[in-house]
């Protein structure tokens, strides 16, 4: 059986679980075997998670869960993956999802491969692949031990309605008692988190001054996307931290990444190069970000990006 | 307060990436090697601000072979009291975790330091895992830390936003940036670093779970579109028509 862990926040399931739940059923289907969702906690429209291709759908309840401790959530699944006799776990290859897949690595004696971007191979051992060297290159890797456990990358396969809502049935397992705790969770609402984000717009020292940046937030706007930064903004806090992206901030994938006033380090390129098309505009044709990117645009990002902006509302309204 | 860094090696953010073997192998030729800089920058850094303001020790770890050493010294010289270096070519998480766990378990740390992740196989995986052998609580993506005694007060990263937790008692990090800000190391530094212990153990017996078989470097981009700067509706078009992703 796979069992797939069904993330949610503040009792809501994201697009990244639907993505998991179709990536573990599908992991079934070439095992010849099912696929069982695990809800931890309380959330609306659990009913929902069957038509993303799970065929029973499970769910914790205990005081224990309300709030975040990777201890007590790895101890839970465990005992769940036990109970049910799970040879897969997949979970989201999320902040919650990384806090876990380690400890139920240990816990299960399972091989574990974080971050996986690819259905497994079976034709010889189960191989899986994943992206290394900051997206620079692949790596497959063989998971050799009887249970396994999976990180699945987010936007790496789309959720699929392929399966039918289900009923939920309540499961008894041992939870133990959280030794973190959580004061405060902080979350802007309304913002698709960039790890989770389809389209980015990104700025970098391009723009001269921290007071220019209503044009990126209009661009970002009229798209629906979400914003980004280079290294060098977000260290002199001309943004906050949490939008830099690149090696040694976050990596993304996104379907979009259009990137203004960014020259295109390495380091910054490692975060970025996995987006599925990237839009360069920069007033330097030698700038290295060319080489990297699909469509370019030559020019004063001043002046580009409001025509963007002004093309992208036109088209959105005819 | 007795702390424990676990600092890896990892090629330079600049390094060619190239493999070697019939693809199952990092080239490692001409390649500079650093210490992973959330190792480094932030780990380490932070563990060191806590002993100059409580009084303790800071050791470092390392699982790997004498090629190593220049990097383990490099943490010396920023200011780690001791290193260990546990002798074994590291070929997953799991067994760098059961290796570092084998020598934390009967030492009491009060608090064991890992970077987010290392940034060749971005794992993410092995403070989790040592905090799972050490039966320890764990917070991931940590970008601040203050203590008051032995509690301690945490913010981490979450999607879209923070989650700020508190620990009583003994615990595992992974450091995230803003945690600390880079220490350079000094001239006196280095040259103490040179007499500082760097005690190299034998590593204990641990199943390879899940190995690389194979690396493969991603097909190179097609030569990039230019668009006219004048012709915006053009690049929408394209987006919409050819790259279909608006
Ligand atoms: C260990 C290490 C890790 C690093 N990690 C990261 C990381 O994770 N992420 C990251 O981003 N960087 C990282 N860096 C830094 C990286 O090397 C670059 O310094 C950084 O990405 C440059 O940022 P930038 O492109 O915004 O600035 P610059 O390199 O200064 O580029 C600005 C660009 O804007 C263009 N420009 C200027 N004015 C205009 C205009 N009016 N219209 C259009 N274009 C204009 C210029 O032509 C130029 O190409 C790291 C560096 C190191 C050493
Ligand atoms: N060989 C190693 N020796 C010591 N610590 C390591 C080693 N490999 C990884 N680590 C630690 O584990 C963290 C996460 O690594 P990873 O799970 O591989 O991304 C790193 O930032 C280091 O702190």
């Amino acid at each position: 059986m796979v069992l797939v862990i069904a993330e949610h926040q503040k009792g809501k399931f994201k697009k990244a679980t639907f993505e998991t739940i179709t990536y573990g059923a599908k992991t079934a289907e070439l095992l010849n075997t099912t696929c069982t969702a695990l809800v931890l906690g309380q959330a609306e429209g659990i009913d929902n998670l069957g038509t993303y291709g799970a065929s029973k759908v499970m769910q914790v309840n205990s005081d224990h869960l309300t709030s975040f401790d990777s201890q007590v959530y790895a101890a839970t699944i465990a005992n769940a993956a036990k109970e049910l006799g799970a040879k897969v776990v997949v979970i989201n290859h999320s902040t919650t999802g990384k806090s876990l897949l380690g400890r139920l690595a240990v816990r299960l004696e399972a091989g574990s491969v974080s971050g996986v971007n690819s259905l497994p191979s079976l034709d010889e051992g189960f191989k899986v692949n994943k992206n290394v060297f900051s997206g620079k290159a692949v790596a497959t890797f063989e998971i050799k031990s009887d249970v396994k456990v999976l990180s699945l990358m987010g936007n790496s396969i789309p959720p699929e309605e392929m399966g039918a809502a289900v009923g939920v049935e309540a499961l008894n397992v041992e939870v133990p008692t959280p030794k973190v705790k959580v004061l405060e969770v902080k979350t802007v609402d309304g913002i698709v988190p960039l790890p989770e984000a389809e389209l980015v717009v990104s700025a970098g020292r391009g723009m001269k001054d921290p007071g220019n940046w209503g044009i990126i937030d209009e661009l970002a706007g009229v798209l629906g996307a979400t914003t980004a930064c280079s290294r060098p903004v977000a260290d002199a806090g001309w943004r906050p931290h949490h939008e830099h992206v690149g090696q040694t901030g976050v990596a993304i994938l996104p379907n979009l990444y259009i990137a203004a006033g960014i020259s295109g380090a390495i380091q910054h390129l490692a975060g970025v190069n996995r987006s599925k098309v990237i839009v360069v505009i920069n007033k330097d044709p030698e700038a290295p970000f060319f080489k990297a990117a699909d469509y370019g645009v030559v020019g004063d990002l001043f002046e580009v990006v409001p025509k963007l902006t002004e093309a992208i509302k036109a088209f959105k309204a005819s | 307060m007795k702390l424990l860094v676990c600092v890896s090696k990892t090629p330079d953010t600049t390094a060619k990436i190239a493999f070697t073997n019939g693809n199952t192998e990092f080239d490692s030729a001409g390649v500079q090697y650093i210490m992973n800089p959330y190792d480094e920058w932030y780990a380490l850094v932070r563990a060191l601000e806590l002993k100059e303001a409580a009084g303790g020790t800071v050791t470092i770890i390392n699982v790997g072979t004498s090629d190593n050493d220049t990097v383990i010294r490099k943490g010396l010289a920023i200011g780690a009291d001791e290193a260990v270096r546990i002798d074994a070519d590291p070929k997953s998480a799991y067994f760098v975790a059961k290796q570092i766990a084998a020598y934390a378990i009967d030492k009491s740390f009060d608090i064991v330091f890992t970077g987010k992740e290392t940034i060749d196989f971005n794992g993410s995986e092995v403070g989790s895992m040592i905090a799972e052998a050490l039966d320890l609580p764990f917070i991931s993506y940590a970008t601040n830390l203050e203590m008051d005694g032995s509690s301690a007060k945490i913010s981490r990263d979450i999607e879209g936003g923070t989650e700020v937790a508190q620990i009583d008692g003994a615990f595992v990090l992974s450091a995230s940036k803003g945690l600390a800000e880079q220490r350079i190391p000094n001239m006196k530094g280095i040259m103490m670093a040179k007499r500082k212990p760097l005690n190299v153990i034998p590593p204990v017996d641990v199943a390879e779970h899940a190995v690389v078989v194979n690396y493969e470097l991603p097909p190179a981009k097609q030569s990039v579109k230019l668009i006219d700067p004048d012709n915006m509706t053009e690049l929408v078009r394209l987006l919409h028509e050819e790259a279909k992703v608006i």
